[in-house]
């Protein structure tokens, strides 16, 4: 079965962070404290459907659609 | 002078960790704004008196989320603190953590903790966290860590003699690692340490990460450092993402016991509903464009009452020394050189304060994110990047903060299209000019009731320069090609109050910057402008009376001497040089004293109004009218109608919306692209529109 990420959620919808699929971005990510483990939750989108607007480790974090494909989540 | 050399503290943290408050609580106005060596990035230092004796400098650092940089301005944090030899190595580091976002926040300060730097942890926005329910034991904290724990509340001020207390303290700087980087790369690290003579091994560890980006080092050294790299497998990536790992696993154990965690902490509700308002499809951009429109409408309205007076109280001034001081060539300076200058700088503070005050207030409050955030796809569009919005706003202040905050876009080719757009967004230079000219061609009627057709000419100016940008902006995303990534991942912060403290200190640091650096150019091209004004070749100034009595015999004393003055000018050095070019400008509907002021303009538009004083008041100070009343008096000649007219004036206008037309945006063009192509292109490009727009404009409204 495909993996899940973050752009399946639902608006208000919460995930596990279960791995990235892109190497670079994973660095910046990890260290913004986005981690393996973690619940992260769609809060909601901008006007034309990109970017989005996530909560994790406590603060809210806006990524583009295709960052956000590239956080896989369980 | 003091035997002690002054301490030297360097201020660190997440962005939105309240560094800036906490840098203007322990500064005030005493700060100063400059450049870190060899790079633009803005580096704000100021001093602090510790206690009644003790003095200490300040810097502060660009809010980073780690020592590994995301960006160009980030880079600078390794560049002082990985190199003990750099001018600005600190004697101690301020970590300032955001409570509130404990675990995220406490990453940077592991890393500066294995650099073995004294260092100091300010746990800030404790109030925060008592409202989320967390609680944090500093004094726990503090024996954990074995380094001074001081918790504060940078926006209140609250904390801060306790704070300054551990500023004083001389720290042994002697721990153990937090990060073992030794047990991942301990062949590659002792090498370095070998050769660098280095004691941490984090310092060697780093300098094997970042020696490519690094600018303290020699291009010797990068190259040893990338051998020794290569020699034993050192992999960068994956050992940057172990640390990162093991550090979040190390903050787990020794946050263990001190801090009691919520289950999870969601955004504060009023964070929830603002955006819910702000982001929305079709209000949130409502929104951005209202505030926009409440911005000029307040420039316009407020600004002007002041700068009325300003400008009044410069020729009543001007007038009144003329009259006391004994007439000469230095009366005559002063009068008509020097003291209208000097006007022509001070006239900016008002509109230049207001500006800065709205875009400081959007920045605290934590909305200019959420314009980011609305704006990113849009901008894609064009070729830019969502982070675009906030240089592009800035613009409206100045291009060149503006250009030197595209630092924050990693991305080349959105990086590069913005700096070489944003030039095209009315400053606040061309603001003195839209207002003179929009005054004299406008009527001040109102619209609507309560707006004004003034404020909505001006607001016209400002669309016009968005579009230009904006369209030049989508015809290079043509041109250029790249296959460098964007990125967008970016914090959007809670919304606060704006502290008012530090908007006040952002209007006075700004309009202070401005009168001492623009000021400098706008009196010394004055000088010059009086001079060449003054004077001319041959006799023809001295024999302008003589001449004139013979070619109009018969004129009463009072207007055979405006005769006079009007032939000195034509026939001084500026006169000439305006006649030179007068070919040229006809064609948009200007005459030679216009081609003045675009000479002496094509530095600094700012001096736009400055030589329209200067030129204007030569040998009429006499009486008291304002710049703007003796340019609408000024009569075209050929017409006989004012010299001002609606196309002329438009020309102008448009003319200066698109004209480069500025010496320090050009400079920094070039520093920040490093070299001369992208400026000159700019130059140029700029130049052909502007020219052409003025032309098309005068053809079809004369």
């Amino acid at each position: 079965m495909k993996t899940k990420s973050v752009v399946d959620l639902k608006a208000g919808e919460s995930g596990i962070i279960s791995g990235f699929l892109d190497d670079t971005l994973s660095l910046k990510l990890l260290e913004m404290g986005c981690l393996p483990g973690q619940s992260i939750k769609f809060n909601f989108a901008a006007p034309f459907g990109d970017p989005i607007c996530v909560s994790v480790a406590g603060y809210n974090l806006s990524l583009r659609l295709d960052e956000a494909v590239t956080i896989s989540i369980q | 002078m003091g035997d002690k050399a002054v301490r030297r503290i360097a201020l660190i943290g997440n962005p939105n960790s309240g560094k800036s408050s906490l840098f203007n609580h322990l500064t005030g106005l005493n700060q100063k704004i400059g450049n870190f060596p060899g790079v633009t990035v803005d580096k704000k230092k100021g001093y602090c008196m510790l206690d009644a004796s003790t003095k200490a400098e300040i810097i502060d650092l660009p809010g980073t989320y780690s020592i590994y940089p995301n960006s160009t301005d980030e880079k600078i944090v390794f560049d002082i603190l990985g190199d003990k030899n750099s001018a600005l190595y600190p004697d101690l580091v301020v970590v300032v953590v955001d409570a509130s976002n404990f675990k995220r926040n406490l990453l940077l300060f592991t890393q500066i903790h294995d650099l073995n730097i004294p260092t100091v942890l300010a746990l800030n926005m404790m109030d925060l966290v008592k409202k989320t329910g967390l609680n944090i034991d500093h004094k726990k904290l503090e024996e954990q860590l074995c380094i001074p724990v001081v918790p504060i509340e940078a926006r209140k001020g609250k904390g801060l003699d306790a704070l300054k207390k551990a500023l004083k303290g001389q720290y042994k700087t002697e721990r153990k690692p937090i990060f073992n980087a030794h047990s991942h790369a301990s062949e590659a690290i002792e090498s370095v340490k070998k050769i660098f003579s280095l004691t941490e091994d984090y310092r060697a560890y780093q300098l094997l990460q970042q020696h490519r980006i690094s600018q303290g080092l020699q291009e010797n050294e990068k190259n040893l450092l990338s051998d020794i790299a290569e020699k034993h497998a050192f992999k960068k990536d994956e050992l940057r993402r172990t640390e990162t790992l093991e550090r979040y696993a190390s903050i787990n154990d020794f946050i263990q016991g001190v801090v009691k965690e919520s289950s999870a902490i969601l955004p504060k509700r009023w964070t929830q509903k603002l955006d819910k308002l702000f982001t929305h499809k079709i209000l949130g951009y409502l929104i951005f464009m209202s505030i926009l429109f409440l911005i000029f409408q307040s420039i316009f309205a407020w600004a002007e009452v002041p700068m009325d007076l300003i400008d009044l109280g410069f020729s009543t001034f001007s007038a009144w020394l003329g009259h006391v001081l004994p007439d000469g060539v230095l009366t005559d300076l002063l009068t008509e050189g020097i003291v209208p200058g000097l006007g022509g700088i001070i006239i900016f503070i008002p509109q230049i304060a207001i500006l800065f005050a709205f875009i400081s207030i959007l920045e605290e409050s934590g909305y200019m994110s959420r314009v980011v955030f609305l704006m990113d796809k849009i901008m894609r569009k064009f070729g830019l990047n969502g982070r675009s919005v906030v240089p592009l706003i800035s613009s409206v202040a100045c291009a060149i903060p503006a250009i030197m905050a595209t630092r924050t876009i990693d991305n080349w080719k959105e990086r590069l299209i913005t700096i070489f757009v944003a030039p095209f967004i009315s400053c606040s230079a061309r603001l003195p000019i839209y207002t003179i000219i929009i005054a004299l061609i406008i009527p001040d009627e109102p619209v609507l009731g309560i707006l004004n057709l003034q404020g909505f000419a001006l607001m016209g100016m400002y669309l016009l320069g968005f579009s230009a940008a904006f369209i030049s902006a989508a015809v290079m995303k043509v041109i250029l090609k790249t296959k460098e990534r964007s990125f967008l991942v970016m914090e959007l912060p809670t919304y606060k109050m704006p502290r008012w403290g530090n908007v006040g200190i952002t209007m006075y640091e700004k309009s202070k910057t401005f009168v001492l650096e623009a000021g400098k150019i706008i009196l010394a091209i004055a000088i010059i402008l009086w001079v060449l004004a003054s004077y001319g070749p041959g006799d023809r100034m001295k024999n302008a009376h003589e001449v004139m009595a013979n070619q109009f015999p018969g004129l009463d004393a009072v207007e055979l001497e405006s005769k006079v003055e009007a032939y000195r000018l034509e026939n001084s050095y500026a006169g000439i040089f305006g006649k030179a070019i007068e070919p040229v400008i006809t064609p948009l509907g200007y005459d030679w004293k216009i081609g003045i002021a675009l000479i002496t303009s094509f530095a600094a538009r700012e001096v736009f109004v400055g030589t329209m004083a200067t030129i204007y008041s030569i040998g009429g100070v006499d009486d008291e009218s304002t710049i703007k009343q003796r340019m609408g008096a000024e009569i075209n000649p050929d017409t006989g109608l004012p010299r001002y007219d609606f196309a002329t004036g438009f020309s102008l206008l448009v003319f200066y919306a698109f004209a480069m037309q500025c010496m320090s945006t050009l400079a920094i063009v070039y520093r920040e692209t490093k070299g001369w192509k992208w400026p000159l292109l700019q130059l140029g490009y700029m130049s052909m529109v502007a020219y052409l727009s003025a032309l098309l404009v005068y053809q079809l409204f004369s």
